[in-house]
């Protein structure tokens, strides 16, 4: 198996790139798409947000930059609290993207946690699977949760890896691995990844992808950072596909011990 | 007349539709959506929807974000 038949699977549509990335806290719209070119990601979050009423009419605009025929845009709820305003969000983003009703949920609990409102989340869930949205869904890294997401219908978990923008990696390994024996939709890691070996670490364990934002664009150089979290990604995949060694308790040499000069 | 747009009290003409409202924030040009009220209304419904007094108008754009 190589990666050349491996595709990521979301909602029925395939990708190759395992990477995900954000677009949030970069320089300027040119660094941002420097960076998403060098990590070869397809799928690329936006946030969405009121329009400037009278001032920077001629900003230029993301989606001229970031073009949805060459990306997948996959719009998040960031800075919703509640589900209500999460579901209002994506509707808007579903107009946004004339009809494309693929989404990142994520309903947030405090400003200084960034932790997810699971209670929120699931409601808003709720409601967003109905009206026909594909909910790719942030969460907590609680197993049960994550079961009562997808029996919902979303269509890809996402649990945290550590806190957003925190940069810890993954803090509950043991966790993310349950959450993955329980769930048949790609359980993506999104959030706390902070630099490349994070990456393939979640990688090696099985996650289907990674999505991540601050860990490159918060690197002092991030398009070069974005180019390693790429090949972290692939390495942390094709090592999860190969299989690793077991672990042993002792020496096994490499090298045979048959037919060396030591000795008689 | 004044409506509500993105949070601000805004002075618009009497009868204006959206796609006039568009027009005089100079968002012509750019992806948006508009959602009028708690609800959407889809870009092919902008010409023809006639705001009201304390109209409440939300527009939005895409932005960088994780």
């Amino acid at each position: 198996m190589s990666l050349e038949n491996d595709p990521l699977i979301i909602a029925g549509q395939s990708f190759n790139s395992r990477l995900l990335i954000g677009t949030g806290k970069y320089k300027d719209l040119e660094e941002t798409r420097l960076a998403i070119e060098a990590s070869g990601a397809e799928i690329v979050t936006v946030a969405v947000r009121r329009t400037n009423i009278g001032q920077n009419a001629d900003e230029p605009n993301l989606l001229d930059v970031i073009s949805p025929e060459k990306y997948t845009i996959l719009p998040n709820t960031a800075g919703c609290f509640n589900a209500e305003d999460a579901v209002r969000t994506c509707k808007l983003a579903r107009e946004l993207m004339d009809g494309h009703d693929l989404v990142k949920l994520e309903v947030l609990g405090d400003q200084k946690t960034l932790y997810p409102n699971v209670v929120e989340t699931i409601k808003a869930a709720d409601v967003l699977v109905r009206d026909g949205f594909k909910v790719m869904v942030y969460t907590s890294d609680d197993p049960i949760v994550a079961k009562e997401l997808e029996d919902l219908g979303c269509v890809s978990i996402m649990p945290l890896g550590s806190m957003i923008g925190s940069g810890l990696g993954i803090l509950n390994p043991h966790n993310i691995n349950v959450i993955m024996e329980d769930c048949k939709v790609p359980v993506l890691v999104d959030a706390g990844v902070g630099t490349a070996s994070e990456a393939a670490v979640a990688m090696e364990m099985g996650c289907e992808a990674v999505l991540m934002n601050s860990a490159i664009a918060g690197a002092q150089n991030p398009i070069l950072m974005a180019s390693a979290m790429k090949k972290a990604i692939e390495a942390g995949r094709e090592a999860y596909l190969a299989g690793r060694m077991p672990r042993k308790k002792y020496a096994s040499a490499s090298s045979p011990m048959e037919g060396t000069i030591v000795g008689k | 007349m004044q409506v509500q747009v993105n949070g601000e009290m805004l002075q618009v003409q009497d009868g204006i539709t959206l796609t006039g409202l568009v027009e005089q924030l100079e968002l012509g040009e750019k992806r948006i959506a508009i959602e009028l009220n708690l609800e959407i209304i889809p870009r092919s419904q902008h010409e023809e929807t006639i705001l009201k007094e304390s109209d409440r108008v939300e527009i939005v754009h895409a932005i960088g974000g994780g």
